[in-house]
């Protein structure tokens, strides 16, 4: 089992990294330092570890690093920063969708891959959207209120 | 941290079918690896070797060849919610794919893999099963197509070698007249395994009277299933509501399911007699629009 170079292009920077078969692309992302991707469950049920790959929402648990070889890959933390953060991430905090924050940079990443797709979802479409993405503490309900309110605010011309 | 594999990565399907051909009988083709991995972390399965389908450019195609409906060994769950073919050809598949999982394991998850995966509970399976489908199973230098029927063995085990892939799944075009239904009973409606699902499909005469019928089922059997009983029972018949009773009963008769952490054999015939019972209802109240 030996490791292999792959090209990693993170929230538009790119590594190189030589990594054995078995890492996953969860494991690959926090050991390069983006500790924003959460390791939840490791098996696909709770979305703590969801990024974009190549623009598409997926459980980066699921996904072996090779397989991700030369793709694109964005986390929660390329979306926006504390100081300029994405109006989802605004919305989310502004609504009360967030409570211990676990699940929260999976929920931004999977409502982006949702409002990229569809910029005016219907409620029943965001819970769809969410349905990977476990939160133990909100209820939901707050979340689903802060990704109607980022779809607006998207819609009202920021970013 | 996942055990340790090699992982072998061809670049083009007659590369793949060469490294499967090298490497059988101690190998396991991955894609989505949706299943595979968490079976892989929790000790289901042990392989020593791995090769990757993910992304093979020949297998990511859904296109319609004369009669057929062609579906991809590499299209995912996601790929058939977005194609305008499946919907116009295949709806009962895309009811399934919009059931399936989530959509972060949609993005991932492939057609073949939750075929070749072989769970009783596929939710692909019942469609494809009421769709007539057939798997191609490629190897080196040879291929064939295996009716979907006579695909699954028994619990996680299908007629596939390991030296073969699935290249594609072939849909006949049903005709005109023929409608089919998904149905899912799960611990929650989304993200969830099927307690029970199924489909059912009704073609129909010009008059509305049903020509022949398909039901199958899963998660009430070690694999996906067909009910011959309870189809005959609709053939040549008008879908009243004895008619659809006695199919719906037949239908329950013909599962043998099992107790699980996810309902009771009990509860899994109940409520088969039920969902095949209101899937039919739904083709009886269209017959009369």
């Amino acid at each position: 089992m030996e490791p292999r170079p792959i090209i990693l292009t993170v929230n538009g920077r790119t590594h190189q990294v030589a990594l054995k078969p078995n890492v996953t692309l969860l494991h690959a992302l926090r050991d390069l330092g983006y500790t924003d991707v959460k390791n939840g469950c490791e098996k696909g049920d709770c979305g703590a570890c969801t990024v974009l790959l190549n623009g598409k929402a997926v459980n980066s648990c699921l996904v072996l690093a090779w397989q991700a070889d030369g793709a694109q890959i964005t986390t929660a933390a390329g979306l926006g920063t504390v100081d300029h953060p994405h109006p989802i991430q605004e919305a989310l905090a502004d609504s009360g969708g967030i409570q211990c924050g676990f699940c929260t940079p999976g929920i931004v990443v999977a409502a982006k891959a949702l409002l990229d797709r569809n910029p005016d979802p219907t409620e029943e479409e965001i819970r769809e959207a969410i349905s990977g993405n476990l939160c133990r503490c909100t209820g939901y309900s707050l979340i689903i209120e802060g990704i109607k309110a980022a779809a607006a605010r998207l819609a009202g011309g920021e970013r | 941290m996942l055990p340790e594999f090699e992982l072998l990565m061809p670049r083009s399907l007659p590369e793949a079918l060469e490294m499967l051909a090298g490497s059988a009988p101690d190998v396991l083709p991955i894609a989505g690896g949706t299943n595979l991995i968490p079976d892989m972390r929790g000790g289901r399965y042990r392989p020593g070797l791995l090769l990757n389908v993910a992304g093979l450019p020949e297998l990511c195609a859904i296109r319609r060849e004369e009669e057929w409906l062609v579906i991809g060994g590499g299209v995912t769950i996601a790929d058939l919610l977005d194609d305008p073919l499946v919907a116009q050809h295949a709806p009962v598949l895309r009811e399934a794919a919009r059931m399936l999982a989530s959509p972060l394991v949609r993005n991932r998850a492939t057609v073949a893999g939750n075929l070749a995966n072989a769970s009783p509970a596929a939710d692909t399976a019942p469609p494809l099963l009421v769709l007539d489908a057939e798997v191609e199973l490629a190897s080196r230098g040879e291929s064939r197509r295996v009716p979907l029927r006579e695909f699954f063995v028994h619990v996680r085990r299908t007629v596939r070698r390991p030296d073969e892939l699935i290249t594609t799944i072939r849909i006949p075009l049903p005709p005109a007249g023929s409608s089919a239904r998904f149905f899912k009973v799960a611990l929650r409606n989304a993200d969830a395994i099927a307690v029970v699902n199924g489909a059912v499909r009704v073609d129909r005469d010009g008059a509305g009277r049903c020509q022949g019928a398909r039901i199958a089922l899963g998660a009430v059997a070690p694999t996906p299933i067909r009910v011959p009983e309870a189809e005959a029972a609709l053939e040549g018949q008008w879908l009243t509501p004895e008619v659809i009773a006695r199919a719906a009963r037949l239908a329950a008769e013909a599962a043998r399911p099992i107790d699980d952490l996810r309902g009771s054999a009990a509860y899994r015939q109940h409520v088969t007699a039920v969902m095949v019972r209101r899937a039919l209802a739904e083709h009886g109240t269209r017959n009369t629009e």
